[in-house]
């Protein structure tokens, strides 16, 4: 589709300094950000973080596949279920659909880390509401008017857009490609993000050309406000200049106009290679809300539109990982995937999948750890209508530890851009990070729940680590039933009890994570 | 005061060469960087035209045209508006904008500095004190204002038309009960007579004061107000064709003329001008060619009327107003087609008619020519037009007059935005009048710039946050979720439909199909139609529910901003 062809005549929006939502005024005068550039509070680093958006919620069922689970998928999901002979194997238990052959090759070569059951508690099965909690990163049932990476920029650049671009800081701090303007960078003030509302306003900003206008005195007045508009774009000369100092070299790059998601990731590895210094690109990529034929009404399951869709990201991940490589820059880059919701476990009657709740995430670059974070997905023998995947990582906790790992930012930072401490995932690997430990065991030691199924009561063991440990328990759609424990445990084997006398009958998840081990059980009540 | 160092005068469009580079104009304020945008007309732009004239448009009548009238005739046409026109007729919602509103109640004290009379009573009647006069200012400048806001015909758009033609600066009068004068007799023959008009502002103390007409008498005549009167005011500059002659009236007319207005002063306890005879020049003034050589013998207090009198019987005074009510309500480019197929008939009929501007206005707006496709978004909005369009079209709630503080504070504020935007209610940058309107070739460009363009957004952005912008405690907030709900259900629940609704009252033409696939992409981001229905009404089942709610006025929030900041939404 030819959208945006006007988007880049956009005015380019700073707003009024007095809003800052709730944030003290005083903190962002000119002065500070005059005085913050002067004493270079802002760390300094040349790394890139790539966040790419899947619009409408992903099937993540379909896209990692539990390999042992496959007696529970095809009873809930027979009509769209991948054929199990076509899965991309990653591990013996774990593969992906047979449409990301490109990032089954880039996991092979260890530069794909896929986090398992994303999500958070009491899960929002909106999309509008979905994304806001995903972007702004705060507690389901809270709103938050700011994007988590937009608060993260805001720490390190205060006062922004006042004073900026300046000598120190000439480049935009964040850049959103595509038709959404990212809610993850917005600051308290203002969008931190530069943005490049489509790929051709891209290329007619390198060019200074506006879009075409009738030749009437209405068209003539349009070309003049537009070409006021473009010259208002105050980082037009930084993008122009990064444009001029790199080409992209992949030869993997689709066509123009194919694989809209590749088209913006292949600005953002130019501008990278081109020596622009913006810390946050957000790109996306809509379709996903796949409710009805997600595959073909006829035909493989493999193919049709989830398929095509998971075949771009597949494609567009593969020809930026090469395109950074062939550029140099691959080791200053590293990216995550994520979509507002997953899709249920039980999909409809009409080939497709309804609004769901936790789902895995991709996390790419040479510097991610190439593994499997987490358990499969444990499908229930009979999923219900209702059925959801459970979380086992908190969004927060993926964006927290990136930002740790990544940017350097302190624990105390963090609980302040997220409202609270959540605990480490070694997305990224060891060695990569400034000051982390290795990522150690992954999973709870001895962690049982016994009996189960339960009748009335069951016993949760587990050995503890000496940290702060979470045990949850969900229902099946996601919804935080119970916090059995939310703090520091001693070394050694705990013993916690779980009453489910107040439970209705159902399939339940129990939750234990200490620091970076996480382990869920399926749990069933009777 | 001599302002002949920096003015720039509006030439005749016609006649006038392009005499006048386009050098940098002397902004009221000094905003940094630029003050005219590079991109402006370099030479007036020759674009296709229309050769339909006056004859009564007969062509289809609905939202579109009736978009195009009112946008043209008030500062931003609600959506009821538009509906309710669209309903009528042509002719129905031109007598309905052309009806004067009845007298508004006059600006009040909402400042404790002003202890002359209590908060909420008005101060036009009291003794001037230098200490009040900044705080009745900025009260008589929001009062002015606000009138603008609230109005519903063609009185406002005319009301400033006039104030940027007959131009008081507040600022140099420096007695705002004499401002409130000014501004009252302008607002009373906004759609009134405007050789009245000029009669009485004439000899309004706020004009006697601005143009010294208080400092001329017999033996020392000032020309200042008799130079404006002619040059600006009434037949016009024409080109200089001898010595001292600019074809429409001579230096020697200037001359006659300050003689006639000689003996005149204001008198600010009676907040009136006054005559003194002994002041008066008493001799025969003789006019030029340009006047048919008249003479004007003495007539003591009543001559300037007769001087009035013969500067309307000349032609050229009509078509120089028509000129700019052209340039006003139409486009700023009158060609040679224009000038005889609109701007003569209609100065003609002006002249005709004893100059009663209604039926002008009234043949202006309701001809083929005016609703030609040429003439449609043509126009760049001014800072009021953007501003007051911005808080009427979205209905922003305002503060009512229980809280005149509140009223006021929000006034004061949109003052500071549009002067900010580089419109000064009040305070055009000299007597020629904002040079949107005068000065060519930029015209209506001279309005965007890329200082002001971005200083229009940061009004509109502010607005559109999840907090508005609070004064004196009043939150002015934009409520797109009330904005849809008040559509039809059927309406909003589509988000084409909804997209639609919000384009036809803000977008001044329609947009293409690409741009209205962005406008959905914004809505919906990656998303299908059913989505929004499905939102929306889980929004209205559930009307209470802050997260559904927030879900909902998130994204019209977003789709709102999209469009606000596209190009087209500075046109009108």
């Amino acid at each position: 589709m030819k959208r945006r062809e006007f988007i880049q005549t956009a005015a380019a929006g700073a707003v009024l300094p007095v809003l800052l939502n709730g944030f003290p005024v005083a903190a962002y005068g000119q002065e500070n950000a005059v005085l913050a550039a002067l004493v270079n509070t802002s760390i300094q680093t040349d790394r890139v973080l790539v966040l790419v958006q899947l619009n409408g919620g992903n099937d993540g069922l379909n896209m990692v596949i539990p390999l042992d689970q496959y007696s529970g998928l095809m009873t809930a999901r027979p009509d769209i279920a991948i054929p199990q002979a076509q899965v991309l194997p990653l591990t013996t238990l774990t593969g992906l659909h047979p449409a990301m052959t490109g990032v089954k090759s880039l996991y092979d070569n260890g530069k794909i880390g896929v986090v398992q059951s994303v999500g958070y508690p009491n899960p929002n099965f909106s999309h509008f509401r979905a994304t806001d909690i995903w972007t702004s990163a705060s507690d389901s049932n809270v709103t938050w008017n700011t994007g988590w990476a937009g608060r993260y920029l805001d720490g390190e650049f205060p006062g922004f857009p006042t004073g900026y671009p300046s000598t120190q800081n000439p480049d935009p701090l964040a850049i959103t490609v595509g038709s959404v303007v990212s809610n993850c960078v917005q600051g308290p003030a203002v969008n931190m993000g530069m943005a490049i509302a489509s790929t051709s306003s891209f290329y007619q900003l390198l060019t200074g050309t506006v879009d075409t206008a009738p030749n009437t005195p209405a068209g003539h007045e349009l070309t003049f406000i537009r070409q006021v508009v473009q010259q208002t774009q105050v980082y037009t000369t930084a993008i122009q200049r990064a444009a001029r100092a790199a080409s992209n070299l992949s030869p993997m790059w689709p066509t123009a106009g194919q694989n809209a998601l590749a088209d913006q990731l292949k600005i953002v590895a130019q501008l990278i290679a081109g020596g622009l210094q913006t810390r946050i690109y957000c790109v996306n990529l809509g379709g996903f809300d796949t409710h009805a034929l997600q595959v073909p009404a006829t035909g493989s399951t493999a193919t049709g539109t989830h398929a095509t869709l998971l075949g771009k990201v597949s494609q567009a991940v593969e020809a930026f990982q090469d395109d950074l490589r062939r550029l140099g820059v691959q080791d200053r880059v590293v990216g995550l995937t994520f979509s507002e919701f997953g899709r249920r476990i039980k999909a409809n009657s009409g080939k497709g999948t309804d609004h769901g709740a936790a789902a895995p995430l991709l996390v790419f670059g040479t510097s991610v750890n190439p593994r499997i974070h987490g358990q499969n997905v444990q499908v229930p023998a009979n999923a219900g209508v209702n059925d959801n995947v459970p979380m086992q990582y908190d969004f927060r906790s993926v964006y927290a530890s990136i930002l740790q790992d990544w940017f350097s930012v302190p624990a105390a930072t963090l609980s302040a851009l997220f409202g609270r401490a959540f605990p480490y995932v070694p997305v990224l690997r060891a060695g990569v990070a400034t000051g982390t430990t290795a990522a150690a065991d992954v999973n709870v030691p001895n962690f049982s729940v016994y009996p189960n199924p339960v009748r009335e009561r069951a016993t949760i063991t587990f050995d503890a680590d000496g940290g702060h440990v979470q045990v949850l328990l969900f229902d099946g759609t996601g919804r935080e039933i119970s916090r059995l424990a939310d703090r520091a445990l001693p070394r050694g084997p705990q013993q916690l009890p779980l009453d489910a006398t107040a439970l209705a009958a159902g399939t339940y998840y129990c939750h234990v994570q200490e620091g970076s081990r996480l382990s869920t059980r399926l749990v069933v009540v009777e | 005061m001599d302002r002949r160092a920096f003015l720039r005068k509006p030439a005749s469009a016609l006649t006038a060469p392009a005499a006048v580079p386009a050098g940098p104009l002397v902004p009221q304020t000094d905003p940094p960087g630029e003050t005219l945008s590079p991109y402006a007309n370099k030479t007036l732009p020759v674009l296709p035209r229309t050769n339909a004239g006056l004859a009564a448009y007969a062509g289809p009548w609905g939202t579109a045209q009736a978009a195009h009238l009112l946008r043209r005739c008030l500062f931003g046409p609600t959506r009821a508006q538009l509906a309710a026109a669209a309903s009528s007729t042509l002719s129905q919602v031109l007598t309905t904008l052309l009806t004067a509103p009845a007298t508004p109640a006059p600006p009040v004290n909402v400042s404790a500095t002003d202890t002359s009379v209590a908060i909420g009573q008005t101060w036009v009647t009291q003794a001037f004190d230098q200490n009040f006069e900044g705080v009745r200012r900025s009260a008589l400048r929001a009062w002015w204002l606000g009138q603008l806001l609230q109005g519903s015909t063609l009185q406002g758009k005319m009301w400033l038309f006039w104030h940027n033609h007959f131009v008081v600066e507040l600022a140099d009068i420096n007695d705002a009960r004499y401002g409130y004068h000014y501004a009252e007799l302008l607002r009373g023959q906004a759609l009134g007579n405007v050789k009245q008009l000029c009669k009485d502002v004439t000899v309004a103390p706020a004009m006697l004061r601005y143009l010294n007409g208080n400092q001329s008498t017999a033996t020392a005549p000032n020309e200042n107000y008799g130079r404006e009167l002619l040059e600006l005011f009434t037949v016009g500059k024409g080109p200089l064709i001898g010595t001292g002659n600019y074809t429409n009236y001579t230096e020697a007319d200037v001359q006659a003329a300050a003689k006639v207005l000689t003996g005149w002063r204001d008198n600010a306890t009676t907040i009136a001008g006054y005559y003194t005879a002994s002041r008066h020049d008493t001799t025969v003034k003789q006019f030029s060619g340009a006047f048919q050589n008249q003479a004007i013998p003495n007539g003591g207090d009543q001559e300037y009327k007769t001087l009035v009198d013969m500067i309307f019987g000349q032609a050229e005074t009509a078509r120089h107003l028509v000129r700019k009510l052209y340039r006003w309500f139409v486009y700023y480019v009158i060609d040679a087609t224009t000038e005889q197929n609109i701007i003569q008939p209609l100065a003609t009929q002006l002249q005709q008619n004893g100059y009663n501007i209604g039926p002008v206005l009234r043949t202006l707006l309701a001809s083929e020519h005016f609703f030609d496709a040429v003439n449609v978004g043509c126009y760049i909005k001014s800072p009021l037009d953007f501003s007051l369009g911005l808080l009427r079209q979205l209905e922003v709630a305002q503060p009512t007059s229980a809280n005149v503080a509140q009223q006021y504070a929000v006034w004061d504020y949109f003052n500071g935005l549009t002067n900010l935007q580089q419109q000064y209610l009040g305070d055009p940058p000299n007597v020629a009048g904002w040079p949107a309107y005068w000065q060519t070739p930029q015209f209506n460009e001279l309005w965007i710039n890329a200082v002001t363009l971005p200083r229009r957004t940061q009004v509109s952005d502010a607005l559109l946050t999840s907090t508005g912008v609070t004064r004196s405690g009043f939150q002015l907030i934009v409520d797109p979720v009330a904005w849809a709900q008040s559509l039809p259900a059927a309406t909003a629940q589509d988000p084409n439909l909804l997209i639609q609704a919000f384009v036809d009252v803000l977008m001044p033409f329609a947009l293409t199909t690409s741009q209205l696939a962005y406008l959905n992409d914004t809505l919906l981001p990656g998303l299908p139609d059913f989505e929004w229905t499905d939102e929306w009404n889980q929004y209205l089942a559930a009307p209470t529910n802050t997260a559904k709610k927030n879900a909902v006025a998130t994204k019209l929030r977003a789709l709102l901003k999209a469009m606000l900041s596209q190009a087209e939404y500075q046109l009108s």
